[in-house]
């Protein structure tokens, strides 16, 4: 065995460390010249250190940093609102305009759960089912709301059931359109619609309660 | 980049999750790969990696930012990294293939007491032949090692890190590489 292995090896790791002042590299490098043991080491050292330098740089899967933004807890939606009155004010300012809005028609699609329909002259009404008798003729528009329709006859405008059904007789008639709804959209749709032409004209007449 | 880092994680603190993930793209290479020489498998690197990410996340508050970031997010994956190795000694991917042997799994390698056999050793490919290597070593040797020399990490760093004094990081750097001589033999 050397007995010049303990602090030789130190100046081996310091200098492979950089960390080495001028006067101990000559002092190692002068030993290493003359101890063949000692420089086989310090090359057995250099070339695990290269051995690990060699190492591919191994780059993180597809889909982590999704998978990191999954798994962190929900952040506060005060936050997020406020980021998005920040980033966005106008889509921001639609959204809550669509929230408001949207609350108001829902709500009165859910709470009017009356039978209802329009009063018209020569129309039949059987428990829930509005008849328009066969050979008569109703001048104007029909509407009926949580009831069924049944045309026998012939109507001269537009029939609209709401969540209801319509039976057409092979005689029936109408010369308008007409319509079934009954669903949500559906009533949101017709709302919109019939919003739109009371805006523009202010004719037509409203459902009677009956 | 670190004021940049700065400027997001002062987003972050203020609730802005979407500045966080700038952070994560940021630095989820550098981060991933430290866990993964750790670890020395991807399911695990990928599933501590990110715990690390959501770690820093949760408690942004309590970084300093007068110090580096990297730092700080280094120093929480390499403990969970440290957690996970201890706690998880016994238990291997018992059917995981052991790169570079022709599917040979972990079965085999306990039958074989651990170590491979010198002949499995020499006919790995030399990127397989860097993990298997790195894995042998122990623990604490291993940390300073990966950090020295796949980072590329200044001592004074990876002390700054492991919270170690400067003294015991290269002590730990200079056994790792001894270590590693002797494993290796000649090659």
């Amino acid at each position: 065995m050397n007995t010049c292995q303990e602090p030789v090896i130190h100046l081996m790791h310091a200098y492979l460390d950089g960390d080495i002042s001028r006067e101990d590299e000559q002092l190692l490098q002068k030993h290493l010249v003359a101890c063949e043991h000692c420089r086989e080491m310090m090359d057995e050292l250099k070339m695990s250190a290269l051995f690990l330098k060699g190492a591919a740089p191994i780059q993180a899967p597809d889909g982590f940093v999704s998978g990191v933004m999954a798994r962190l807890p929900k952040e506060k939606k005060q936050a997020g609102f406020q980021r998005l009155l920040r980033r966005h004010p106008l889509v921001a300012a639609a959204a809550l305009f669509l929230i408001l809005m949207s609350a108001t028609l829902f709500s009165s699609y859910g709470n009017n759960q009356q039978f209802s329909f329009t009063k018209q002259p020569n129309l039949i009404v059987e428990g829930e089912t509005v008849i328009v008798p066969a050979g008569e003729v109703v001048k104007g528009d029909i509407i009926v709301k949580n009831g069924n329709i049944r045309i026998e006859g012939e109507v001269d405008g537009n029939v609209t059931v709401i969540r209801g059904s319509k039976y057409m007789a092979s005689t029936a008639v109408v010369t308008g359109k007409s319509e079934e709804i009954d669903r949500a959209f559906d009533w949101l749709w017709y709302k919109i619609k019939s919003t739109a032409k009371d805006i523009f004209s202010s004719s037509g007449g409203e459902p009677q309660e009956k | 980049m670190d004021e940049l880092v700065n400027k997001r994680i002062n987003e972050v603190i203020k609730g802005d999750q979407d500045a966080f993930e700038e952070i994560v793209t940021m630095f989820q290479h550098r981060l991933y790969h430290v866990c993964y020489r750790m670890l020395g498998n991807s399911q695990e690197a990928e599933d501590i990696a990110q715990e690390a990410f959501v770690r820093a996340y949760v408690n942004i508050h309590t970084y300093d930012q007068k110090r580096k970031f990297s730092t700080w997010l280094f120093r929480i994956a390499t403990n969970l990294c440290i957690d996970r190795i201890r706690k998880k000694k016994p238990d291997y991917y018992l059917d995981a293939t052991v790169p570079g042997t022709d599917g040979l799994n972990m079965y085999s390698q306990i039958a074989a007491q651990g170590d491979l056999p010198e002949e499995e050793v020499e006919r790995m490919e030399e990127q397989d032949r860097v993990q298997y290597e790195i894995g042998r070593l122990p623990e604490k040797y291993r940390t300073v090692i990966i950090l020295r020399y796949m980072e590329e990490l200044p001592l004074q760093e990876i002390s700054d890190i492991l919270e170690l004094p400067l003294g015991t990081v290269k002590t730990r750097v200079h056994r790792g590489r001894e270590a590693l001589r002797k494993q290796m033999g000649n090659m």
